[in-house]
Formats: C-alpha cells, structure tokens, sequence
C-alpha cells in the first residue's frame, strides 16, 4: 500500500516542506488553491533574507531565522534562483535611536549572527550616498539578501515533480474525514484524496484548515503592509534599509529588488478580510512619508512603476505556530515574517523534528533523489556568444517580446512548457510585463504567444484565477 | 554578424522613416533597426485619419501616413524585428535578432525610439491590481489589430487625443463610454478631436475629474471618480459611480530613451535645433525628445536629425555651439532647449495655461508670434533665422495680448 502524504498550501514554506519529504518519500502530494505557487502570502512582501538579529531571543522565530538564512546558500544552488546578499542597514535617524542600535547587538549576540557590525555616520553615507545625511548610524548585517520568494516556490514545487512527487493547483481544501486512519481530503472542485500525513501549510488560511481536521492553532489576523515599486533607473541604494523599528512591524523600508527596481513599504494595519489586498489613499500617503524619511530623494512620480499591498499571517504572539494537532496532522500557521527567511529551516524542523523525533515516524532518504533543478535563464543576463550559440539553435530566443525587462519568445514558450497558463504565471516565471510599462507593449503579444501554444482561445486566458479575464468578445466575428 | 555604415536610424517610427529617408538623400549609408516586422510603430493602429495634412499635404490615415513614408525607404537596409541591447560611446551598436547577436561600426546615430504610454499603476490610485485597466494604445491594438474587445462598457481616463480617439472607437465596436474624465479644468487633446470623437456621439466628458479609486474582485466592477480642486486634491461629496469592466488610460507619454545612458536626457534626450544630443554622433528626434501633438511635426524633425546626422558622418557639421533656450513666464513645454545659433530653427512651445489671445515672444531676439485661443495641448510653433553667435540665452515668454483699442 502506497504511504502517501499530501501538503496543503504551496507557498514557500508549503512547497519548500513539500520537497523536503519528497527527499524521503516518493509520494509526497502537494495542493495548491490559486491558480500557481507563491502566489499567496509568498508573493506580496519585502522580498527579504533577513539576519536573524532581531528576533525576539528565545522565540521560534529567531530560532529558524537564521538557520533558515545559512540554508538559503544550499538552497540557491539546488533550485537555481537569483539570490543577492545585498546585506541590510538599521539606520538610527533621531537621537533617542541610537542607543537601540546597540541594543541591537545585544540581540544579534543572543541569536547567535555574528555577521553584524555598528557603522557609523562616515562610512554609512559612504555605503549608501542617498539616505537621509541626519542618519547618525546602523547596524549592518552582511548576510541580509533579496530574492524573487515567488520563484523559490515554483522551483521546490518543480523539484518535488522531477522526483516523482505530484503538485496540483486550483484545489481548495473544504472538508477532512478520518477514515480507516487515513485523512480523506475533499476538494472544492469535488475530487477527494486520501493521504497518510497531512501537512498544513495553508499560510492565511491555516487557522481554517486546522479546522477542517478539528484543531485549534492560534486565530490569524490578516496585516496589510503596502508598497511602491519604483523603476531601475536610478540606483536609490546598494542594500536593505530599516527605520529603527516600532512595536508593530519592522518599519517601512527601502530596498532594491532583485532585478534591480526598489521596494518602498510596507506600512502594518490589520484588515477584516483575508481578501483585501486593495492599496490604500491613506496607507501609500503613510509609507510614502515614511520613506521619504529614510531616503529623501525618492522621485515617485518619476519612478513609480506600481503599488501593491499583501497580507501578513499575524497571531497574537506574533511568533510560528509549528506542531502536530490532535488529528494527528501537522499544522505549520502563524508563519508571518521572517516566514520567508525561515522557510527552509521550517522544512527541515517539519520533516527531522515533527515527523521523524517527535511523531517518531522513521523516513530513510532516498537513493534516488536529485536535488538540482535546472531554471531557463534569462537571457540577457548570459554571456553573449552563449546567447548566440542559443539563437542559433533556437530563433525564438533572439524575438525580444518584453522590452522593459528584456525577455525572449524562447523564454515564454519555456515557461509554457514549464505549466503556464495565466498571464500572471508568465509575469512571475519570465518577468515579461513586470517592468516600466506594465504590460503596455507586451501584453497583446503574450497572449497570443500563450493562445497559440496552449490551444486556446484568448478569451480564455486570464491574469490568474477565474474570472480575472482579459478580452471578452472578437471585434468582427 | 558585423556590419558598417555612416548613419544608423533606431525605431522605425514615423521620425525614424522621415530620419532615414533624408540620410540617404544626403549621399550616406543607412541602416534602419526596427524592433517591429513592419515600419511605422503606433501608425499601423491609428486608423482614424487626420494624419500628414502638412507633411504630405493629405488628411490620411495611420497605416496611410506609413505608406507614404515607407515608399520613400526602398534602396534603405532596413532590418526587422531587431532589438538593440546595447550603443556603446565607441559608436558601435549591439543588436539581436532572430539570426543572432550583431554589431554595426557606425560613424553617427539618431534615435528615433518614440514614447511609451504612462500606466495607470503608477498614478497611484488604491484599489485591488484587477484585470479591466488597459491603456489606449493596449486597448487599440487589440481592437484594430487583433480583432478583440477589451470588454463591454468602459470608462475613459484622461482627454488626451489617444483617450478621445479610443472613445469613438470603443462606442463604434459598440463598447458603451459611460464617460471620458479629464483632471485638467480644460480637455487634453485637439478640439478638433473633442468634437469628432465625444461631443458628436454624445459621450459626456468630465473636467476637472479623475479617478479616485476602482472596485472588483478579480475584473474591474466598478470605477469611482470625483472633482479635483485646483491642487488636484478629490473634493469629498463628488464622487461619481460607474459601473464599467474596463478602464482604458490615456495619461501620458514617457519619452524612451533607452539603452543610451550616457546622453543627456529630461526625461526626453536634449537636443538642439539641429536634433544634436549631448554626444555629438548621436541625434535624436520624436517623441523620444518631447512629446509632440501632431505626426507631421515628428516626421519634419526626423528628416532634420537625418539630415544633420548625415552632414556629421560625411564631416560637415560637427558639435554645434549651444545657446540656451529657457522657459519664461507661461511656457510649459519648449523644444528644442538649445539652439545652434548658426542655424535655422523651429521652436516647439506649448503654454501652460488657456489664452484667449496668446502673445508669444522670443527675447532678446526680436520675433514675436500672435496666437489665438491658444491651450497647452495645442504646440505653437516659432521658427527663427540663424541669429547672433554672441547671445548666451535666449527666453521664450507668453503673455495675453490685450487691445489697446479696448
């Protein structure tokens, strides 16, 4: 009889978990609701590999930060994305924050990171020549990166397939029998699995799916943290920006992308709905003062590409909640920030400490595992007689379709070839229409590209879920 | 692949054809780079005519005005659907296209690369990043190329020709225009527009008004806007409902400059009356410099830059002397902003605020020009002789001209 564990939730710390197993166990199925990975929690947020320094010490969190961050060099390599340790500053701007750079260091030291450094006004504005001149010093941490979160999950997600697990989309989970010690897990779409171990990593939704086995987690709230993406063409600054923090979130900061645009945000303000990712008059009006404190040029009618707004998965004691319900299945909620840092580190204390020490379920690894994915590369970023030797093979990888962010024909069909169906899943997966023009010149062509070579017609092509249609009628018939 | 030539034309936009086509008539090598698989840019989806009345002398349409342009181009190497990564300060050009990676060793360059449209993103307006939102030219190219609705009732952000010509041609697709709203106090496009496209079917258009938030789940449902006071600010209590799923934009062109980085540019590139940029081997001419309001007006400063790019391979102009040309009391826009004093000129200005009778002067020089019923959308063109090499600055002001009889 075939021992089958299914993962809800394909988020990165969902997917991530997913392909930690799957390194054990062949059979590992992992279900996703929207319409891709990373396209929750895991998409809309500052993007960071934090340091781990100012967890609270003693917390789950500061537990799996850092951790979490080392395993991020491993990580990289395996799944082959972009990852930038661009390091982070906490800059102190008014008197009274000094001294709580100091008290930084106490909590770095507690943490265990010892890659942190006071910098003082000198050399900070040497570092970063835009940031406010009243800046009087920070806390430096060198192993603070930037990534693309959304691109770490569709490649676990594509990982956990090349080794024989299943990944599905568009499977919301409602409703959990126990039958004959196995879970029966029924989907919106009516199809039922049943599965040996469920493991919920339902981000947002964790709270309610805990339910559905009859486990109580602590209730998640839903925080609003918004943003600004400004464009690549000037260079604001070289790494991550923190204001000296407030009680609530880590502040409103500013830092680049990993493709070289610059985040402003987020501001913190919980919402009733976990749907409500509007952007705010009041919530860009905050973080654009903010920001502007921490560095006083930004240019936003200039620069300004986009605004954007996601959620945090926040609970009362704004720490993880990582452990085995009384169904027996594994609930992974609360994971609000570091959540993104933390993941791989939540993988391994889901798979070497729940399962195998504290379920005490013994997991051989597999003979048979490849952990090294291979990811299209984005060509422009190539060597050029690379690129040529390519072109020559393949034409389509000469056809520039996206001018702002330089992505070939070759890319999309790759991306196609690779399971996208929506707009939104060439955007995440090529980052064709990310750019300046958002989608001005590019779009028509891509969805073309994606009726011709999935079949379909473009009335049938949507930006993400159902319903997010683009076209909706022929001109002439 | 590697090639040589004297001029290289990139974009082949009405300015990039106009630039080509007067290269080669000045005795030179050209190469055109057109990212497209066909000349003429947003001609090809601008079928309303209106287009070359003075160039061509003709009231044509787009793709008619790209005909036109293009017969002219017959013994020019022009190559398709190209990209150019990379102009190197060396005056070597890298390009790629379905054969591969290419160089061109070129002696001048001019940059015809057009403008983008300003998205509707980067206004900020809250709300939920839903599908519906297209801009014009997105929304016009899947109706008049591609053969497909962007949807079935829509409202019109921002009175700008591109924002009243899509009115029309929505409401003749039979997509209903609920409205077309405008933040200015008075409409952004050519009156001649405002009448052919809105007032003559009835579509209501809204001044001082903009949009002040959308609605929906996963598609627009619903567009809010409201009055704006004199600072732009929405006044609460005028907020107007519509129920639309689609919200086409047309708020604005951005110059596009790229991949040259190393000119200057505001956000245009900066030239001078002889569409000379900051480097002497590379001009530039377009909207890619400012945005201009009529394609007449692009094609006859391409053919200048064409011209001036030529005379510069073949060693006949070199850097010219710059005198500054600055922006005084009620100018919003002033092209070029450097004059060749050693050359005639044709001066661009558009003001910055409506006048009945607009008097137009250019100091110290002794040129003056009367314009009635003169608005900021509308260029008012001025063009000088070549004047005295020893004034460091000349300044272009408007005032209204008020009757000495009255």
């Amino acid at each position: 009889m075939i021992f089958l564990i299914a993962v809800i939730g394909g988020g990165i710390v969902g997917t991530l978990i997913a392909r930690e197993l799957n390194k054990y166990v062949e059979d590992v199925w992992l279900f996703e609701a929207k319409t891709n990975f990373g396209m929750g929690v895991t998409k809309s947020n500052s993007a960071i590999l934090h340091g781990g320094y100012d967890d609270p010490p003693g917390s789950l969190r500061a537990q799996l930060c850092y951790k979490g961050n080392q395993l991020y060099t491993q990580l990289q390599k395996e799944l082959n994305f972009d990852l930038k340790r661009v390091g982070s500053h906490v800059v102190a701007i008014e008197d009274e924050e000094t001294k709580y750079i100091y008290e930084l260091v106490k909590k770095a030291e507690k943490n265990g990171v010892k890659e942190v450094r006071v910098v003082e006004k000198l050399e900070l504005l040497e570092m970063e020549k835009n940031i406010n001149p009243k800046a009087k010093r920070s806390l430096f941490c060198e192993i603070a990166g930037i990534f693309d979160p959304w691109i770490v999950a569709m490649q676990a997600a594509k990982s956990v397939r090349i080794n024989g697990g299943r990944t599905l989309i568009k499977k919301r989970l409602v409703e959990v029998e126990k039958k004959n010690g196995k879970f029966l897990l029924r989907f919106q779409d009516k199809s039922e699995y049943f599965a040996d171990l469920v493991i919920n990593a339902a981000g947002l939704f964790a709270d309610d799916v805990a339910k559905l086995f009859g486990d109580e987690v602590p209730e998640i709230f839903p925080v609003k943290g918004e943003y600004f993406l400004l464009s690549k063409d000037f260079q604001y600054v070289n790494s991550t920006i923190f204001p000296v923090p407030t009680g609530i979130s880590k502040g409103c900061l500013v830092l680049p992308t990993v493709d070289g645009g610059f985040l402003v945000g987020p501001n913190a303000n919980r919402v009733l709905s976990k749907y409500d990712t509007a952007t705010t008059r009041e919530g860009l009006n905050e973080i654009r003062e903010k920001g502007t404190k921490l560095v006083p040029n930004l240019n936003f009618r200039r620069h300004l590409v986009k605004t954007f707004a996601g959620l945090r998965p926040e609970t009362e004691k704004k720490d993880f909640h990582i452990d085995v319900g009384k169904s027996g299945a594994i609930h992974v909620s609360g994971i609000r920030s570091p959540g993104l840092t933390a993941a791989p580190a939540i993988a391994k204390y889901v798979v070497e400490y729940l399962i195998q020490e504290k379920i005490g379920m013994n997991l051989y690894k597999r003979e048979n595992y490849i952990p090294e994915i291979e990811k299209t590369p984005h060509l422009i970023h190539i060597d050029r007689n690379e690129w040529n030797d390519i072109i020559q093979k393949d034409p389509d990888a000469g056809e520039m379709i996206c001018h702002c962010n330089k992505v070939t024909k070759k890319e999309i069909i790759d991306a196609i070839k690779n399971g996208a169906r929506t707009l939104d899943d060439i955007k995440f997966m090529t980052r064709a229409s990310f750019g300046e023009c958002q989608g001005g010149f590019c779009t028509a062509k891509i969805l073309k590209i994606l009726a011709e070579y999935t079949g379909r017609d473009p009335r049938e092509i949507n930006q993400n879920e159902d319903g997010s249609w683009i076209v909706n009628a022929k001109v002439r018939i | 692949m590697k090639y040589k030539t004297d001029v290289v034309v990139i974009g082949g936009g009405a300015a990039g054809m106009a630039a080509a086509y007067r290269a080669k008539k000045e005795g030179v090598d050209v190469i055109l780079l057109e990212r497209d698989e066909d000349t003429g840019g947003v001609l090809n989806q601008c079928i309303h005519n209106g287009f070359g009345l003075q160039y061509f002398k003709k009231d044509l349409t787009g793709p008619e005005f790209k005909e036109y342009a293009k017969e002219r181009l017959e013994d020019i190497e022009i190559l398709f659907g190209t990209y150019v990564l990379e102009v190197r300060n060396d005056r070597t050009i890298i390009f790629v296209d379905r054969r591969g990676i290419h160089e061109i060793e070129t002696k001048a360059l001019v940059m015809a690369t057009g403008a983008r449209e300003r998205h509707f993103n980067s206004l900020p307006v809250p709300g939920k990043r839903i599908t519906g939102v297209f801009t014009a030219g997105l929304a016009q190219r899947f109706i008049n190329l591609e053969n497909l609705k962007p949807g079935s009732k829509a409202v019109i952000l921002g009175s700008g020709d591109i924002g009243l010509i899509m009115a029309r041609r929505l409401t003749l697709e039979g997509i209903k225009v609920e409205a077309v709203l405008e933040i200015m106090p008075y409409p952004g496009g050519l009156e001649r527009n405002v009448q052919q496209c809105l007032k003559d079917f009835g579509i209501p258009l809204y001044l001082s008004h903009t949009v002040t938030a959308i609605e929906g789940d996963r598609r627009l449902e619903k567009v809010i806007a409201a009055q704006v006071d004199y600072k732009w600010d929405p006044i609460p209590g005028t907020e107007k409902e519509f129920e639309v799923d689609t919200l086409i934009t047309s708020v604005g062109l951005i110059p596009q400059t790229k991949p040259v980085d190393f000119v200057e540019t505001d956000p245009g590139f900066l030239v001078s009356n002889t569409n000379q940029t900051s480097e002497d081997w590379i001009f530039a001419a377009g909207n890619c410099t400012v945005i201009f309001d009529l394609v007449d007006y692009v094609a006859k400063e391409g053919e200048k830059a064409g011209k001036y790019a030529a005379m510069y391979a073949k060693g006949e102009y070199k850097k010219g002397k710059k005198v500054k040309v600055r922006k005084g009391e009620n100018i919003g826009v002033i092209h070029p902003i450097y004059i060749d004093p050693t050359q005639e000129s044709t001066l661009y200005i558009r003001v910055s605020k409506v006048f009945d009778r607009a008097n137009i002067k250019v100091l110290p020089l002794d040129v003056e020009v009367i314009e009635d019923e003169a608005r900021p959308p509308e260029m008012i063109v001025v063009k000088l002789k070549p004047f005295d090499e020893n004034i460091d600055e000349i300044e272009v002001m408007a005032d209204e001209l008020i009757s000495k009889l009255g």
